[in-house]
C-alpha cells in the first residue's frame, strides 16, 4: 500500500486532498461527508471584510431609510433581533464544522485593509481552527500606487494578523505579481507558513444584449493547473514555506503532478461541486493506482521531484512564449 | 424603593405594563397606537416575560374588528388579555366591547385617542374615538401625561380584576402618546404588588372549559333581557370605590396619589375648569400661574370618566365655585351640550347644594394646539356675567362666532426651563438625534426632560421640527415651544421657505448647517433671518454638516454631527461627557448593525467640532433676498389664501370661514406647491432617444413628460430647448420634446435606471441622465412650463395599446407626496393617462390616501377640459364596497337616464336617441362623439318645460362611458377589507379593482399583512414569515367570471399596461395586483424595477391575465406573461433586507423558509401552467356566462 501522508502547515494529513472554500466546506453535514469521502483537511469558506462592511452599511441603510421622518411610522423594518453581522455567524459555522470532523479545519480570511477586522483572525483560532489561510487581494486602480506599496501594504497586513495568532498561517496570493518570488521569500520571513497558489477571482464579462458589466465565475478545468504548476516547481526549494495548488486540481493525476512540482497539498473544489463530494475518493484510488502501477511508495517521495531544482531542463519553466521554445532546439 | 428614571414616550410606558401584566395580545395597526403593539410583539420576540414568567403571545389580525374578537374569545376562556388601538379602529371594536362588558369580563383596552374620520381624516388626538364608546359598558380611564399613562395602566389592570368592569385606558395621541418625557418607571415588584392573584384564578375559573362546561351568550326575548342587563348595577356602583381604593393603595406603594377627580388650584377659587387628558396639564399649570397672580381659580381633572361619579365629582369641587367652564375634546353636532359638559350639568343637578353656571367649550380637535393662553382665555370669560356657552378656543370662528379671544404672546413658562427647537429634514436623522439627546439629558443628569416632534404630511424631502424642553422641575407643558433660547436649523433651504427665527428668544443661539463658510454665510441669508438675527441678539453658530458628514461616510446623515454641536454649544453636559455620552447612544443605537456604523458615527463626532464656528454678526441687514411666496402669485385665490397658509405653516391662522363646509377641494394642486426637494434631476439627450416612454411610464411624480407636436411650435420655444423628430407613423412630420419639471422632480433616479438607449461609444451615457440640478433648475423650469402650453395630444389620433403611445397622455395625477422612487404611483398615474376623463376613484385609508389628499394639496388633477378623476376616501375597511356604490349610482342612474331617454323621444327625436341608447363608446373616438351627443342633448333640454327633461338634464352626463376603480394596498384588500373585497367581486358588477401590493402596511410602518411573502421579516413577523403569501389572485380566478391580472410595470411594462386596459373593458369585476415597490422591503428604490424583473423571474410574482371574456370563444381564460422560474428565488430575494435581516439573525431558519419560499414559486408557476393548459368549450345558451352574479 502506497503512502499518502504529506505535511502541510505543520499539520500531518493522511493525504494531500484538501477540500478548498465551497459551500461544501460551510456546512457540518457536508463536511462530514467531505472527511468520509477521503479528504485529509477543509479550508472554510472564507470570512470577508469586505462582505462584512457591505452586509453593515446596507442593513443600517435599508433600517434608517424612511425613519423619523412620518407621522404614522417611525420605522419601516423590525429592529428586534441580534444581527451577526461581523464574524459570529461564522465562528458559530466553524465552530460547528470543527465538531462535526477528525480531520484539521483551517479558518480563512478575506481582507485587504489593516484594522480592527484583523482581531478576527485571533477568534477565528479561539474557536479552535487549526490554521488560517489569508485571502487577500487588492486590485489597485490607482495610477499613483508602484508596486512595491503595494507589496509593503500585503506584508503589513500579515504582520498584524500573525500578532493575533499562533496557529499556522498561509496566505492565497493571485498569480498577478511581477517579482513572486522575491514577494513570497518576504512572505515567508514575516512568519507565513504556507503559500497556496493561485487565488481564482470573479471576472467581469460583458452582456452584449444590454451592454453591461456581469460578474461571472466558472468552475475550474484541470488546464489551469499549468500555471500554478510552473509557479509551484519554480518556487520549490528556494522558499522555506509549504506549497499549496489551488485551481484545476480535478484528478488523481492532477494531484499526482502538484506534488511532483513541490506542492504539500491540493485544494479542490470545483471538482467536488461538479461531481459530487464522492468524487475525493476517487481522486485518492487513481492516485493510488497509478503510484502502484509505477512502484511509487510515497507522496514525500515524489513531491517536488519535478521541480524547476530536480529537472533535467530548468529553463522549460522559464519559457514564456513560443519563440524562445523553437530557439532552444 | 429605588426606581429607574427613564425617558420614554406613553406608548413605551403604557405598553410595558401592559405586556407585563397579560398573556394575550391581539392587535392591528392604527396610528398613533401602533408602537404599542409593536413594543409588545418586539418584547415577545425577545422572549421577555411577563409577571408570571412567561412570554405573553402576540397576535396581529386582520381588523381591529378581529383583534376585538380575539380579545373576547380569549378573555372568555380566562386568558389575561389586552389590546392596542385608536380613532376607528376603536369604533371596531365597539360591538365586541358591549359583550364584553355585558359578560362583565376583565380586561383593560390601551387607547391612544385619535380624531374620528368625518369631513377630513386625521390621525391625531382628541376624544371622539373614546366618547363614541360610552354607552359600551367599560370603564373610561383617562391619562394625562407620560407618567400618569404608566401609572393608570396599572391601576386600570389592577382595578378590573377586582371590579370585573373592563376598562379602556386612554391618554391623547401624538401629544401624550409620543411625547418623550423623563418618568419614574415602575418595577417589576411595583405590579406584583398591585395586582391580586386570586382576583385571577376566579377571572380563569369563569373562563369556559369543557372540565365545567357552562353556556354564555345566550338569545333573551322580551320577557327577561331587560332584567338581565340590570344585574351588573352593583358592578358598576362599586367600581368607581374599587377604583379609588387602587389608586389609594397605588399611592402607598408607589407615592403618587391619584383620585377619580383631582383638584388643583385656590382652595377658595371661585371659577373651575373641568377637563381630561393632557389638556388638564397645561389648565393646571396655568391655573397655578395665574393663582400666583392674584386670581383664584382651579381645575377639576377628570380621570375615571365611566363609571362616572357624581358623588366624588362635587366632593372634590371647592365649596367657593361660582362658574365652571367645562372644556371637551370632542365635538357632537346637534347635542345639548358636549359628552363631559353634559355629565358635569347632570352632577350639579342632582348632587349636593353646589349650583354654580356651568358652560361647556370645545378645544384640541386633532390635536390642535392647546396652550395657556387658551387656558387664560377660558379663565377670563368666565369673569363675565354671562360668559359664552358652548364656546371653542384655539380657532378663529367667525361663521358661528362661537370661538374665545386669545393672546398668543401670553407664556407662563419657567426661565428655568431650557427650550431648544431644530428643524429638520425627513432623511437626514434630526428626530433621531433629538431623540437620543432628551434621552442623554433625561437620564445622565438631574434636568427632567421632554421631547416632541412634528412632521409634515408629505413622504419624501419632509420637515421635521423637535421641541425640547429640559430644566430643573418635571416638565408639565404638552405643547409646542413658541420661545426657545436654542433654534437649530439643519437644512439651509428652509431659511427660504420657512420663518425659522420665529421660535428664538432674544439673545439666544442659532445653529446653522451651513454650506457657506462663516466669513461668508451672512451675505447668503434671507433678509428677515439677518433682521431676527440682530434685532434679537442672537448668537450665531455655522457647520458644513454635510461636509463633515461626506469626509466620514456618513452619506446625508448630519444627525450626530448636529447632535454634537448642540451639546457642545448648550453646555448642558461638560464636553468630554456629552461626546462620551452620544458615542454611548450611538452605540446603543447603531452597536447591532455592525462595527463600521459605529465607527463611522465616532468619526463623525469626532470631527465636528474643529468644524464648528461662532459667526462674528454684522450690525447691519445687507441682503435683499426675500422668504419664497408658498405658491405663485397667479395661483388661483383658494389656492393663495388657503392652501398657500397651510403650506407655509400657518394654517392655524385660517378661520372657519376660510373652510369648505362638507371636505370638498378643488383637484390640481400640488402643481402649486413647488417643493423643489432634490439636487439632481434627469436631463434628456434627443440624439440617443429612441422615444420608447418607458422613463415617463415609471415616473412615480409624473415630473417627466413627453409630447408630440406640430414644428411650428419651435417658433416661440424658449432658448436651448430640445427637440427631434417624431417616430410616430401616425404623426407624421412632427416634433417630439420630452422635459422634467425640476423643482416637482424627487431625484429618485428610477427613470435612468429604465431607459434601454445607451451611447454606443461610451455605454454609461444614456438618453436620460442625471445632472446636478441648482444651476439648470431656472432655464428646466422655463421649458417646463412651455411645454404645458403645448397642446395635449389627440387621444383619438393615436391607440393606447403600445407603451410608447400612452405615454403621450396627459397624467391626471401629478407632483404627489409619495416617497421618491414609490412603486405605486406608476400605475396610479398610468391609469389617469388612460381612462382619467371618466374615472371615479374609490381609495382606501393608506399611503395611497395620504399621498393622494392630505392636506395642503392633492396631485389628482384635470385636464383642459376640466374633467378628470373624482376622487374620495371613506375608511380602510369598505373601500370595495364603498366603490360599488359609485357603480350602484352609475347603474340605477344609467338606466334611469335611458328610461328617460326612451321616454322623451318623441320630443327628441327617435334617431338621435337611438344614437345616444346604442352608442359604441369602447373607443377614445366613440366616447368623444357620445360626449358630442349628450352636449346636443342637454341643449335640447334646456328648451323643455318637463319635469321628465329637468330630471334627465341633471343625469345626461352618466349617459358617457364611466368606470369605477377602486384603489388600495394590501393591507386592505389581503386583511381588512378583504370581505368586502371578496362580496363585491361576487358581484360581478362592473368595477376595477387595483390592489397596490407592497406586501406590508406601509404606511403604519411595515406591519405583515396577509400579502408578505413567506421568508420576509415584517413587523408581527420578526422570525420571518412561515406560511406563504395569500394568493389573492386565485381566489379571483375561482368565480370564473372575475377579469384577474398580476403585473409588475418592472418586469413587462406592456403587460401592465394590456391588463389595465382589459380591466377597463371587461364588463364585470376586475382585479389587477400590482407588485409595488416599497422602502418597507428594504433597499434602495432606484433598484425597485430591478427586483420587479427579478421577482418575475425566480417566479415569486409570476405575471398573468385571467380574462373570463376569453371562456366564450372557447379559449382558456388564463395568459402567463412570464416565463418559468429562471433564477433561484433567494437571487432575488436576497438584495432586499426584509429577507437578507433574517439571516443575520436566524440564517438557520432563513435558509429553511427560503427552501420553502423556492418550492412556494416553482408550485405556484406550475399549477398557474396547468390551469393554462385547460380545455375551454364555448358556452351553450343557457349557461352561466351572462348571470354573473348568481
Amino acid at each position: 500500500m502506497v503512502d499518502l501522508n504529506t505535511t502541510y502547515l505543520g499539520l500531518e494529513l493522511k493525504n494531500p486532498i484538501v477540500a478548498s472554500s465551497s459551500p461544501l466546506t460551510q456546512k457540518p453535514e457536508t463536511a462530514v461527508q467531505l472527511e468520509e469521502a477521503g479528504v485529509s483537511a477543509l479550508v472554510m469558506h472564507s470570512l470577508f471584510e469586505e462582505q462584512i462592511i457591505r452586509e453593515s452599511l446596507k442593513l443600517n441603510e435599508d433600517l434608517l431609510r424612511g425613519s423619523e421622518s412620518f407621522y404614522e411610522a417611525s420605522n419601516f423594518l423590525p429592529n428586534y433581533g441580534q444581527f451577526k453581522i461581523g464574524p459570529e455567524s461564522y465562528l458559530d459555522t466553524l465552530k460547528s464544522v470543527k465538531d462535526a470532523v477528525t480531520i484539521p479545519v483551517l479558518g480563512s480570511l478575506n481582507g485587504v485593509s489593516t484594522g480592527g477586522w484583523v482581531d478576527y483572525a485571533r477568534r477565528i483560532e479561539d474557536t479552535g481552527a487549526d490554521g488560517l489561510e489569508l485571502n487577500i487581494y487588492y486590485l489597485s486602480t490607482d495610477i499613483n500606487m508602484p508596486s512595491n506599496q503595494l507589496e509593503d501594504r500585503y506584508i503589513d497586513l500579515v504582520l498584524d494578523i500573525r500578532r493575533q495568532v499562533q496557529i499556522p498561517l498561509a496566505i492565497k496570493l493571485s498569480p498577478f505579481f511581477t517579482a513572486l518570488p522575491n514577494f513570497v521569500e518576504k512572505l515567508s520571513q514575516v512568519g507565513v507558513n504556507g503559500l497556496v497558489l493561485f487565488n481564482r477571482f470573479y471576472q467581469p464579462d460583458f452582456d452584449l444584449e444590454n451592454l453591461e458589466v456581469v460578474p461571472n465565475l466558472v468552475l475550474s478545468n484541470s488546464n489551469e493547473i499549468r500555471m500554478p504548476l510552473r509557479w509551484i516547481a519554480m518556487l520549490h526549494g528556494r522558499v522555506s514555506i509549504d506549497l499549496a495548488m489551488s485551481g484545476g486540481v480535478h484528478t488523481g493525476l492532477d494531484v499526482l503532478k502538484a506534488m511532483m512540482a513541490g506542492a504539500k497539498v491540493t485544494t479542490i473544489a470545483s471538482a467536488f461541486l461538479q461531481n459530487g463530494v464522492q468524487w475525493a475518493s476517487k481522486i485518492q484510488a487513481e492516485m493510488v493506482a497509478w503510484m502502484e502501477d509505477h512502484e511509487y511508495e510515497s507522496i514525500k517521495q515524489m513531491q517536488g521531484s519535478m521541480s524547476q531544482k530536480s529537472v533535467e531542463q530548468p529553463d522549460a519553466f522559464e519559457r514564456v512564449n513560443y519563440m524562445k521554445a523553437l530557439s532552444s532546439y | 424603593m429605588k426606581r429607574p428614571l427613564v425617558t420614554i414616550d406613553a406608548n413605551e410606558a403604557t405598553a410595558l405594563v401592559a405586556h407585563k401584566l397579560s398573556e394575550v395580545i391581539a392587535i392591528y395597526p392604527i396610528t398613533p397606537s401602533s408602537s404599542m403593539g409593536e413594543f409588545a410583539d418586539e418584547w415577545s420576540a425577545q422572549k421577555k416575560a411577563n409577571l408570571w414568567g412567561t412570554v405573553p403571545l402576540v397576535v396581529e389580525m386582520q381588523s381591529e374588528g378581529g383583534a376585538a374578537g380575539a380579545v373576547h374569545g380569549a378573555l372568555q376562556t380566562g386568558s389575561l388579555t389586552t389590546t392596542f388601538t385608536a380613532s376607528q379602529g376603536l369604533l371596531l371594536m365597539i360591538p365586541n366591547m358591549f359583550k364584553i362588558a355585558g359578560e362583565l369580563t376583565p380586561t383593560v383596552f390601551h387607547v391612544s385617542a385619535r380624531t374620528v374620520a368625518t369631513h377630513a381624516l386625521s390621525i391625531f388626538g382628541d376624544h371622539s374615538d373614546v366618547m363614541a364608546t360610552r354607552s359600551t359598558g367599560f370603564a373610561l380611564l383617562a391619562s394625562n401625561s407620560v407618567q400618569e399613562a404608566q401609572d393608570m395602566a396599572l391601576i386600570a389592570h389592577a382595578a378590573t380584576l377586582a371590579s370585573r368592569v373592563p376598562f379602556l385606558h386612554f391618554f391623547d395621541g401624538f401629544r401624550t402618546s409620543s411625547e418623550v418625557n423623563k418618568i419614574e418607571q415602575l418595577t417589576e415588584d411595583d405590579l406584583r404588588n398591585m395586582i391580586d392573584h386570586e382576583l385571577i384564578q376566579a377571572h380563569r375559573l369563569r373562563g369556559l372549559s369543557p372540565d365545567r362546561p357552562v353556556l354564555r351568550g345566550t338569545a333573551q326575548n322580551p320577557d327577561v333581557f331587560f332584567q338581565g342587563r340590570e344585574t351588573v348595577n352593583p358592578y358598576y356602583n362599586q367600581c368607581p370605590e374599587i377604583v379609588q381604593k387602587t389608586m389609594d393603595k397605588f399611592a402607598k406603594l408607589i407615592g403618587r396619589e391619584y383620585h377619580l377627580f383631582d383638584y388643583v388650584g385656590a382652595p377658595d377659587a371661585d371659577r373651575v375648569l373641568v377637563i381630561m387628558g393632557s389638556g388638564a396639564e397645561t389648565a393646571s399649570e396655568t391655573a397655578n400661574y395665574l393663582n400666583q397672580h392674584g386670581e383664584k381659580v382651579g381645575v377639576l381633572k377628570v380621570r375615571l370618566y365611566r363609571p362616572f361619579s357624581v358623588k366624588h365629582f362635587v366632593e372634590a369641587l371647592p365649596a367657593t365655585v361660582k362658574k365652571v367652564a367645562v372644556l371637551d375634546r370632542t365635538k357632537e353636532p346637534g347635542a345639548a351640550g358636549e359628552p363631559l359638559y353634559q355629565d358635569v350639568v347632570t352632577a350639579f343637578a342632582e348632587v349636593g347644594d353646589l349650583h354654580p353656571l356651568v358652560v361647556g367649550g370645545r378645544y384640541g380637535l386633532s390635536s390642535k394646539e392647546f396652550t395657556p393662553a387658551m387656558v387664560k382665555a377660558v379663565f377670563d370669560e368666565l369673569k363675565l356675567g354671562a360668559p359664552k356657552n358652548h364656546f371653542t378656543v384655539g380657532i378663529h370662528d367667525d361663521v358661528t362666532h362661537t370661538s374665545l379671544d386669545f393672546d398668543p404672546e401670553f407664556d407662563i413658562e419657567s426661565p428655568q426651563t431650557v427650550r431648544c427647537v431644530f428643524w429638520g429634514l425627513g432623511a437626514d436623522g434630526t428626530v433621531g438625534a433629538n431623540k437620543n439627546s432628551i434621552k442623554i439629558i433625561g437620564e445622565e443628569t438631574d434636568n427632567w426632560a421632554q421631547g416632541y416632534f412634528v412632521y409634515d404630511s408629505k413622504k419624501s424631502g419632509s420637515v421635521t421640527t423637535s421641541f425640547l424642553r429640559f430644566g430643573p422641575q418635571p416638565i408639565r407643558a404638552p405643547y409646542l415651544i413658541n420661545k426657545a433660547q436654542f433654534v437649530a436649523c439643519h437644512q439651509f433651504t428652509f431659511l427660504e421657505k420657512y420663518d425659522v427665527l420665529k421660535y428664538a428668544m432674544p439673545g439666544g443661539v442659532f445653529l446653522l448647517n451651513s454650506i457657506y463658510k462663516p466669513e461668508e454665510v451672512w451675505d447668503h441669508l434671507p433678509r428677515d433671518a439677518q433682521e431676527s438675527i440682530i434685532k434679537k441678539k442672537l448668537r450665531f453658530y455655522v457647520i458644513d454638516a454635510y461636509d463633515v458628514a461626506n469626509k466620514t461616510d456618513m452619506g446625508g446623515r448630519i444627525n450626530t454631527i448636529m447632535q454634537t454641536c448642540f451639546f457642545a454649544i448648550s453646555g448642558v453636559l461638560p464636553r468630554e461627557q456629552a461626546i462620551e455620552e452620544i458615542k454611548r447612544a450611538i452605540k446603543k443605537t447603531y452597536g447591532k448593525r455592525g462595527d463600521v456604523v459605529v465607527q463611522r458615527n465616532y468619526e463623525a463626532v469626532d470631527q465636528t467640532l474643529e468644524n464648528l464656528y461662532e459667526v462674528t454678526v454684522p450690525d447691519t441687514v445687507t441682503s435683499t433676498l426675500t422668504r419664497r411666496p408658498p405658491v405663485p402669485a397667479q395661483a388661483p385665490e383658494f389656492v393663495r389664501d388657503v392652501l398657500g397658509k397651510i403650506i407655509a405653516g400657518n394654517g392655524d391662522s385660517l378661520p372657519v370661514s376660510a373652510f369648505p363646509v362638507d371636505g370638498t377641494y378643488p383637484v390640481g394642486t400640488t402643481q402649486w406647491e413647488k417643493r423643489n426637494i432634490t439636487l439632481e434631476i434627469p436631463v434628456w439627450e434627443p440624439d440617443l432617444c429612441i422615444q420608447c416612454g418607458k422613463c415617463v411610464v415609471v415616473c412615480p411624480h409624473a415630473v417627466i413628460r413627453s409630447k408630440v407636436y406640430d414644428p411650428a411650435y419651435l417658433e416661440n420655444a424658449p432658448e436651448n430647448w430640445l427637440a427631434s423628430d417624431a417616430r410616430w407613423k401616425e404623426l407624421p412630420n412632427e416634433k417630439y420634446s420630452l422635459v422634467v419639471s425640476p423643482e416637482d422632480c424627487t431625484g429618485c433616479g428610477l427613470c435612468v435606471e429604465v431607459c434601454p438607449a445607451k451611447d454606443k461609444t461610451q455605454v454609461g451615457r444614456k438618453a436620460i441622465n442625471m445632472a446636478y440640478q441648482p444651476p439648470i433648475r431656472e432655464g428646466e423650469g422655463v421649458k417646463w412650463d412651455y411645454f404645458l402650453s403645448l397642446p395635449e395630444v389627440d387621444r383619438t389620433q393615436i391607440s393606447m395599446r403600445t407603451i410608447k403611445n400612452s405615454q403621450l397622455l396627459q397624467p391626471l395625477f401629478e407632483f404627489s407626496g409619495a416617497c421618491a422612487g414609490c412603486g405605486e404611483t406608476p400605475y396610479i398615474k398610468l391609469l389617469t393617462q388612460l381612462f382619467g376623463d371618466r374615472i371615479v376613484v374609490a381609495n382606501a385609508t393608506g399611503c395611497s390616501s395620504i399621498y393622494g389628499a392630505n392636506l395642503p394639496t392633492t396631485p389628482w388633477t384635470k385636464n383642459e377640459e376640466g374633467r378628470g378623476p373624482a376622487w374620495s376616501n371613506s375608511l380602510f375597511e369598505d373601500n370595495a364596497e364603498f366603490g360599488l356604490g359609485f357603480r350602484l349610482t352609475i347603474d340605477k342612474q344609467g338606466e334611469y337616464s335611458r328610461e328617460l331617454l326612451s321616454h322623451l323621444a318623441g320630443q327628441l327625436g327617435g334617431d338621435f336617441v337611438e344614437e345616444l341608447l346604442s352608442a359604441d363608446q369602447k373607443s377614445e373616438l366613440g366616447i368623444r362623439q357620445q360626449r358630442e351627443r349628450v352636449e346636443l342633448l342637454k341643449q335640447k333640454l334646456q328648451g323643455m318645460d318637463d319635469p321628465k327633461a329637468r330630471d334627465l338634464l341633471s343625469l345626461a352626463d352618466v349617459l358617457v362611458r364611466k368606470s369605477v376603480w377602486i384603489v388600495g394596498g394590501d393591507g386592505w384588500a389581503y386583511d381588512i377589507g378583504f370581505g368586502g373585497l371578496d362580496h363585491v367581486l361576487a358581484s360581478g358588477r362592473n368595477v376595477n379593482i387595483l390592489v397596490l401590493d407592497t406586501e406590508v402596511y406601509s404606511n403604519t410602518g411595515g406591519q405583515a399583512s396577509k400579502s408578505t411573502p413567506r421568508a420576509a421579516v415584517a413587523k408581527f413577523a420578526a422570525q420571518g414569515k412561515g406560511t406563504p403569501k395569500k394568493d389573492l389572485g386565485m381566489i379571483a380566478m375561482a368565480y370564473g367570471y372575475v377579469y384577474v391580472a398580476r403585473i409588475a410595470m418592472g418586469a413587462n411594462d406592456q403587460q401592465t399596461l394590456n391588463a389595465f386596459l382589459e380591466a377597463d373593458a371587461y364588463d364585470g369585476p376586475s382585479l389587477i395586483i400590482a407588485y409595488s415597490h416599497c422602502i418597507q422591503q428594504g433597499y434602495d428604490l432606484i433598484n425597485g424595477l430591478k427586483q420587479q424583473k427579478l421577482a418575475a423571474e425566480s417566479g415569486v410574482w409570476p405575471l398573468y391575465r385571467f380574462n373570463p371574456g376569453l371562456i366564450e370563444q372557447g379559449k382558456s381564460p388564463l395568459t402567463i406573461d412570464s416565463k418559468a422560474p429562471t433564477i433561484p428565488v433567494s437571487e432575488y430575494a436576497y438584495n432586499e433586507s426584509r429577507y437578507r435581516m433574517l439571516l443575520h439573525t436566524d440564517e438557520r431558519r432563513a435558509e429553511e423558509l427560503m427552501k420553502k419560499a423556492e418550492y412556494d414559486a416553482k408550485q405556484r408557476w406550475e399549477l398557474y401552467r396547468q390551469m393554462a393548459l385547460l380545455q375551454y368549450q364555448e358556452p351553450q345558451n343557457g349557461d352561466d356566462a351572462e348571470e354573473k352574479a348568481d
